[in-house]
């Protein structure tokens, strides 16, 4: 166990920060912009300090704190990291200072922001990073608010809706979460992560849940199933998605997408899947056709909007989907021959590479559409523009790299995570990968129809007059994400090297001998 | 056997203060208190008078025991408590009287009393038939006259006509009845009319006799179905007069009653637990008593009248103390008369509010009452006492009495015996009964006072009766013990 | 532990005070009153401190009372006692801060207010069945008169609702008492001699008489379909009034169905068991639909008061420790959440805009003229939707989880009910304090048609009040295991252990 309590404090200083902003509710607007990035920026330094601790060989969970906390319901505080929550952590800690800069022009009330915003980044950063259900619901519901508060008061005219839907989306599908681990509770007397998932892979979990007899030990697995499909989201509970991520201000939906749509997966990655494994694999071919589902039908539908925050949402339904493919493809394939460590270990490395990545592209696509729409006076549609390409070179050319990463180009980090997934599945259950590139195919047309009408051509629309180039605030944003995308594209092993010991032993664990 | 005159005098002593009383009463309000203003003959009788009733309650608290000229009358602690519970209840009368608006005559209004109260006296201790009837129509005749003593509302005088031609019918019954038990057991004691019955067994002649005297009964306790004077003396009558008639009446009738019945039919009493259809006069008791409940409290949920209110509250109370009638052969009149006294007590005190407030301004309809906490905080807090009592609200006595009639009731043959479905449905009715309770005191507490009500000056003398009366009824609240503890 | 009786006393000789006090100056009364409840509460915790958890009542006083019928003085306290006492004093402090600004007839109101609740701590430390009949109808009275004097919707209808539904589930208490005395031939009223007593009765007898036990307490526990009188009686009421009302009263009978009914007869229990659990779970989703649909925002807080105590019945009917731990510790919770809600929505909304319509609210932009309201109705609002970190959510869980064991398909409708809880409740403050920035905006310059420019601000009572809640549901949040250690224990007891396996399935 680790003696400093690093792991905590990487979730409580943003809260501290939030906390400190609450408290001088005099300060001016520069002031607390400063403040609130200096908090969100300490994840990035204690990340790295993590990174820094972080042993690559060992598999287990590292930086543990764990320590009785509610005796009278068997809950300790035991926070740790892997190779997937140290992934996400990054991310977050990437992405979290860049949705703040992205919302550094914001007029309205930026204490409030910078306080709602640091509370959002801290209670994700504990969904990654807790390994009891106590207080990582905590973390889960905890998010939801500061998000319908983002949303809700500094997005555009259907945001209190939108918030609306996404809040009370989310809570139904925890609802039902927090139904399956009472049941989990009312037959092991546990809720910790680690323990529940030994119980899980040796069948102690299932023996107990089946004593209920009927239907009630597949009803526990759908409700924490929803939890996680609402939250990701999973075709078909998708719907609050498109409004939620078109209503949210720039920075909140470069949040959005980046960081809480992985809590789902996450969740299904360290939850769902160690602790469900015979009814997920029962389960994982209508789970398959869910995903293809978001795979196909997102990119489809991403492909007629006009509305390009609305395509770029539907987009991310698609991109996070593969993530899903990937997993539900390794549990269909699980005690059937034909399951290979290796295609395993790569549908596996894909997903957790395609969370990542997608993360930065998709964020870093949200900040462009915003940088459009600010510069159209408001105006977002994809005929709204035209030859910005002409008009604003730079922006363009930061652009184009996010677009064609969200596209997959080899070179550029997109590309190895939606590789390593295709071959994975296609290894695994070669009819899903081959219908999933339908969705390739169809990503492939909306992005490039984007770029085509939006940048190419002579300047019209709202690049005919005045449209300034990328400034320095924008650079601030995109350049390092794009940067990001340049490198890992070319050197996908500084990721991956975080995790592969663990993908490996988690592929190890599933072949039959 | 010599007659032991002197055992009876000393026995009698309460009785005999209360006539001198009386007598003193009028003669001095002839002569020395001749030439003063109403007002103070009124205050100088009453004065004069509780001086009277004082000196019989310590004469009955200190006085004999046990039975006396042969069996005519008993001192048992029934007795004993009744007389005193009598005497206290007149005293309050007597105090609240004092606010009331002056009489023409005001010497004879406190002899009648007076009277009144020897008569209740006396019914508490009768053994006897003939010393029960004479005590009952001296009572009875008594508060006739109070109740039609106000001779400017021509109510007063409805009230008296109807209370003189009941009361005279019910009579006759009683009379008729007590003429067919002598026939029939040959004696006009009640402990030789209670062995004879024991022997003989339940004939024909022997029920028609005992329904006879339950008429009267029911008369006198204002029991449905011979409740239909109640609402009219309740609201006609002077309201010191109601006070008496609602109170030791009461008191003084159920004892008299639980005496006849209990040691004196109780043998042709029936069997508690069977059902209506059994023989005895236990199921006609029940039936009175059930129809009583619901007559009295559906009755008082229409009342505007917040006299008539009362009255009909007083036929659903009387409905609850028989069902202490009723388990008195078992458990012993401890409920009942605990019962009793207690709602007397909040009865006195009820009316003894509407005397003050008549003072003020018209107090006839309970809407007459509204923002009476700001016109006397002393009255409105008395009459919370008091309402609340009668619903039955802990800590004040009126729960507890409720409490130990319901007890002993359903001790009686379970919850299925009548006895335990009236318990029930009595504790039904009390939910009803809230109701129309809470609705005067809403008038008094809560509503605001109508635009011409003036502030309510009460005398300290009614002050006093009223929180004394208060007072008690908290007390044996929170002691129950002090009561129930007699018997 | 022996002090606690005098939580009683200590509030009647306030009560007396305040009622003086209050002829003399509005401010003399209100300082009494709030140092009287505070010195109550005050007592609570210091019998909390030095509490040693155990399975049986501890006895804190025992003198005959009513000989003839057996009735003793028997005052007695146990871990779930002192949870439902420490609540009490705590949202009785707080109700009194949020009353600092009655300015009519004070020194009744502060009176009336204390005698409620010393009524509340008798029942909660009585142990003998009918003293604790005694103390619930003295609440009865107070509360009347609470609600017609100060009250403001409808306040005499709600005021005589609440008041006759409350006394006719107490009827049905006092029958079945009887009944059960009855049958013991005068053994007494304590809660084992009761349940002896019951045991002799028939099967079909015990059904009857748990019925009127448990159905007459559920009522003032809100249960459906017996539950209209609630959200009229608490949204007729005046702010204090409902906090404790909804906050501590409706506790008063689950309390009563858990120390008195629950024991009383497993028999009986076991055969209402599955109609309980239904008419809870219909309860908890019923009232958070009907609360969704509610324009007047107390109304909402009054129907999820009916939905939360739907938790609480649920917990009860499942008849397993883990379940009833759950039941008590979202009493705790749900009275200091209730408290809350009741605080901003009267107090510090009503009081100051004198409209509770959502029709209404929208136009005012309340989360600027408002923000510390805004803020704590937030608070309250996650804590009422069982967010985790508040104490609704180790309660809610706890429930669950013992309503999972005793049958799943109730747990499954009550999740439901979260769902649903969310659903009003984030509506509820959308359109009661941010509603305003819908429509047409006042961005630069145009104004709504109704100015309200600026409302009265926050005062330091308010605070002080809104912060003592805050803290007690954010302490409970994260480290329920200060109640549950108490809880858990008391549940040992033979009786409750009894009602348990009759109980089980």
């Amino acid at each position: 166990m680790s003696a400093f309590p690093l792991l905590s404090l990487v979730i409580f200083v943003p809260w501290i920060g939030a906390l400190l902003l609450a408290c001088l509710p005099r300060l001016r607007a520069p002031a607390c912009r400063v403040l609130a990035m200096l908090f969100s920026l300490s994840t990035l330094g204690l990340a790295a300090a993590a990174l820094g601790l972080y042993d690559r060989g060992s598999t287990g969970y590292q930086l543990v704190e764990d320590h009785a906390w509610i005796g009278a319901l068997n809950v300790r505080y035991h926070l740790g990291l892997d190779g997937l929550s140290l992934v996400l952590v990054l991310l977050t800690a990437i992405l979290a200072p860049a949705s703040l800069v992205a919302s550094w022009r914001q007029e309205r009330d930026p204490r409030a922001f910078g306080l709602l915003f640091l509370l959002l980044q801290g209670s994700a950063l504990g969904v990654f990073l807790a390994l009891n259900f106590f207080h990582w619901f905590i973390f889960w519901e905890l998010s939801l608010i500061p998000a319908y508060f983002l949303i809700k008061l500094w997005g555009g005219p259907g945001a209190a809706r939108a918030a609306y839907q996404f809040v009370v989306y989310t809570m139904g599908g925890s609802a039902f979460l927090l139904l399956g681990f009472a049941a989990i509770f009312a037959a092991t007397g546990t809720l910790d992560f680690a323990r529940l998932a030994q119980l899980g892979a040796d069948g102690t979990l299932a023996a107990r849940l089946a004593s209920l007899g009927g239907f009630w030990p597949q009803a526990v697995f759908l409700g924490v199933f929803l939890g996680f499909a609402v939250k990701v989201p999973l075709f078909p509970f998708h719907t609050w998605l498109p409004p939620a991520y078109a209503e949210a201000p720039t920075g909140v939906s470069m949040f959005l997408t980046g960081v809480m749509s992985k809590m789902g997966v996450y969740g299904f990655l360290r939850v769902l899947w160690p602790l469900f494994p015979g009814p997920l694999h029962a389960a994982a071919v209508p789970l398959l056709w869910f995903a293809l589902g978001g795979v196909v039908l997102g990119a489809f539908a991403a492909m007629r909007q006009t509305d390009l925050k609305r395509m770029v949402a539907y987009s991310s339904v698609n991109h996070v989907s593969y993530c899903l493919l990937a997993l539900f493809a390794v549990s269909a394939a699980t005690g059937r021959s034909g399951l290979t460590s290796e295609a395993a270990a790569a549908a596996l490395s894909g997903t957790l590479l395609q969370m990542f990545n997608h993360g930065l592209s998709a964020a870093a696509l949200f900040y462009c559409i915003g940088l459009l729409e600010a510069r159209a006076g408001g105006r977002r549609g994809i005929g709204d523009f035209g030859g910005v390409q002409t008009a604003a070179p730079v922006f363009a050319g930061l652009c184009g790299v996010a677009m064609f990463s969200s596209l997959g180009l080899p070179g550029l980090n997109g590309f190895v995570g939606e590789f390593l997934i295709f071959r994975g599945v296609w290894g695994l259950a070669p009819w899903a990968a081959a219908t999933a590139c339908l969705g390739l195919l169809a990503t492939a047309i909306f992005l490039l129809t984007f770029w085509q009408r939006v940048f190419h051509g002579p300047r019209a629309g709202a690049a005919a007059g005045d449209f300034a180039d990328a400034a320095g605030l924008d650079i601030a944003v995109l350049g390092p994400l794009v940067a990001l995308m340049l490198v890992l594209g070319v050197l996908p092993q500084l990721m991956t090297g975080l995790f592969n010991p663990l993908i490996t032993s988690w592929a190890n664990h599933l072949v039959l001998p | 056997m010599r007659p032991d005159y002197a055992g009876l005098l000393s026995a009698l002593r309460p009785e005999a203060s209360l006539v001198l009383g009386a007598l003193a009463v009028l003669g001095l309000d002839l002569t020395a208190f001749r030439a003063r203003s109403l007002v103070e003959r009124q205050r100088l009788a009453l004065f004069v008078g509780a001086l009277a009733v004082a000196a019989a309650g310590a004469e009955a608290l200190l006085g004999a025991r046990g039975p006396v000229f042969g069996g005519v009358l008993i001192l048992d602690p029934l007795a004993v408590a009744a007389r005193i519970g009598v005497l206290a209840l007149t005293l309050l009368t007597l105090g609240v009287a004092w606010g009331a608006a002056p009489f023409r005559q005001p010497g004879e209004y406190v002899a009648v009393m007076l009277f009144a109260a020897t008569g209740l006296v006396l019914m508490a201790a009768a053994q006897q038939l003939l010393v029960v009837f004479l005590a009952l129509e001296l009572a009875s005749l008594s508060l006739y006259v109070l109740a039609g003593f106000d001779r400017s509302r021509p109510e007063s005088a409805e009230a008296a006509l109807k209370y003189f031609l009941f009361g005279g019918m019910a009579a006759a019954f009683l009379l008729f009845g007590f003429s067919l038990i002598y026939g029939v057991t040959g004696s006009i004691e009640l402990p030789r009319i209670a062995a004879q019955i024991a022997v003989q067994g339940a004939s024909p002649l022997l029920l028609v006799a005992l329904v006879m005297v339950l008429v009267a009964f029911g008369f006198k306790s204002a029991a449905a179905p011979f409740h239909l004077w109640a609402p009219d003396v309740y609201q006609g009558a002077p309201a010191p007069s109601a006070a008496l008639v609602a109170s030791a009446s009461k008191l003084a009738g159920f004892t008299l009653f639980t005496r006849l019945l209990w040691p004196g039919f109780g043998a042709a009493a029936g069997n508690p637990a069977a059902h209506l259809g059994g023989s005895g006069w236990l199921p006609t008791v029940a039936l009175v008593a059930g129809a009583s409940l619901l007559l009295g409290n559906i009755g008082a949920l229409a009342q505007a009248s917040l006299r008539r209110l009362l009255a009909y509250s007083a036929i659903g109370h009387a409905g609850a103390m028989l069902l202490g009638v009723m388990a008195a052969g078992r458990s012993g009149p401890a409920a009942l008369f605990y019962y009793a006294s207690t709602y007397g007590l909040a009865t006195v005190g009820a009316f003894g509010v509407i005397t003050a407030a008549e003072r003020a301004g018209r107090c006839e309809l309970i809407t007459d009452l509204a923002g009476l906490h700001r016109r006397s905080p002393l009255l409105a807090a008395c009459l919370t006492v008091f309402i609340l009592s009668l619903a039955g609200i802990p800590p004040l006595a009126g729960f507890f009495g409720k409490l130990t009639v319901f007890a002993a009731a359903i001790g009686l043959g379970g919850i299925g015996g009548p006895a335990g479905g009236l318990a029930l449905l009595a504790i039904a009715l009390s939910a009803v009964a809230l109701y129309y309770y809470l609705k005067v005191l809403k008038q008094a507490l809560v509503a605001a006072p109508a635009a011409e009500a003036a502030r309510i000056a009460v005398p300290r003398v009614t002050a006093a009766a009223l929180l004394a009366a208060a007072g008690l009824i908290i007390w044996f609240g929170i002691n129950p013990g002090e009561l129930l503890g007699l018997f | 532990m022996s002090l606690l009786p005098w939580t009683i006393y200590v509030s009647l000789a306030g009560a007396l005070l305040s009622l003086a006090a209050g002829s003399r100056s509005h401010s003399l009364a209100r300082w009494t009153a709030l140092l009287t409840a505070a010195a109550a509460w005050t007592l609570t915790l210091l019998a909390a401190a030095r509490f040693v958890p155990g399975p049986g009542l501890q006895t804190l006083a025992d003198c005959p009372w009513i000989p003839s019928l057996g009735v003793r003085y028997h005052l007695a306290a146990d871990g779930i006692s002192l949870t439902l006492l420490v609540l009490t004093g705590l949202v009785a402090t707080a109700g009194v801060l949020f009353s600092w600004n009655i300015e009519e007839r004070t020194g009744e109101f502060f009176s009336l207010f204390l005698i409620l609740v010393a009524g509340v701590y008798g029942v909660f430390l009585s142990a003998d069945a009918l003293l604790l009949f005694a103390f619930y109808e003295i609440a009865i009275v107070p509360k009347y008169f609470l609600i017609a004097i100060w009250g403001s919707t409808n306040r005499e209808y709600g005021a005589m609702k609440l008041a006759l539904y409350s006394f006719a589930g107490s009827a049905a208490v006092l029958a079945g008492l009887l009944w059960a005395y009855a049958a013991g031939h005068g053994g007494g009223f304590g809660f084992a001699e009761l349940a002896q007593a019951a045991a002799t009765l028939s099967r079909h007898q015990q059904i009857a008489v748990f019925a009127l036990v448990f159905f007459g307490f559920a009522t003032l526990a809100g249960i459906f379909p017996l539950h209209t009188w609630a959200p009229t009686g608490h949204v007729a009421a005046p702010t204090a009034a409902s906090m404790l009302l909804a906050g501590v009263v409706m506790k008063l009978g689950a309390y009563g169905c858990l120390r008195v009914a629950l024991p009383l007869s497993p028999l009986g229990f076991a055969f209402w068991q599955p109609a309980i659990a239904w008419l809870a779970v219909i309860g908890i989703v019923y009232a958070g639909l009907v609360a969704l649909r509610q324009e007047d925002l107390k109304f909402v807080i009054g129907y999820s008061s009916v939905s939360h105590m739907g938790f609480v019945l649920l917990g009860l009917a499942a008849a397993n420790a883990q379940a009833v731990s759950g039941a008590v510790l979202q009493m705790f919770s749900h009275g200091v959440i209730a408290g809350l809600l009741f605080a901003v929505v009267g107090r510090m909304v009503y009081d100051r805009t004198h409209t509770r319509m959502f029709a209404d609210l929208r136009k005012i932009p309340l989360h600027r003229l408002l923000p510390f309201a805004a803020a704590v109705f937030v608070v309250a609002g996650m804590a009422s939707m069982g967010l985790p970190g508040f104490s609704g959510f180790p309660a809610e869980l706890t429930i669950l989880v013992g309503a999972w064991r005793a049958g799943p398909q109730w747990a499954s409708v009550a999740a439901l009910g979260v769902l649903v809880a969310a659903a009003f409740t984030l509506r509820a403050i959308h359109l009661s304090f941010f509603a305003s920035m819908d429509g047409p905006q006042p961005t630069g310059g145009t104004h709504p048609p109704e100015q309200v420019l600026s409302l009265a601000p926050i005062t330091l009572a308010e605070k002080a009040g809104a912060l003592l809640l805050v803290g007690a549901t954010v302490l409970i949040g994260l480290k329920p295991d200060l109640l549950l250690d108490w809880i858990n224990p008391a549940l040992q007891s033979p009786l409750l252990q009894a009602a348990f396996k009759g109980g089980a399935p």
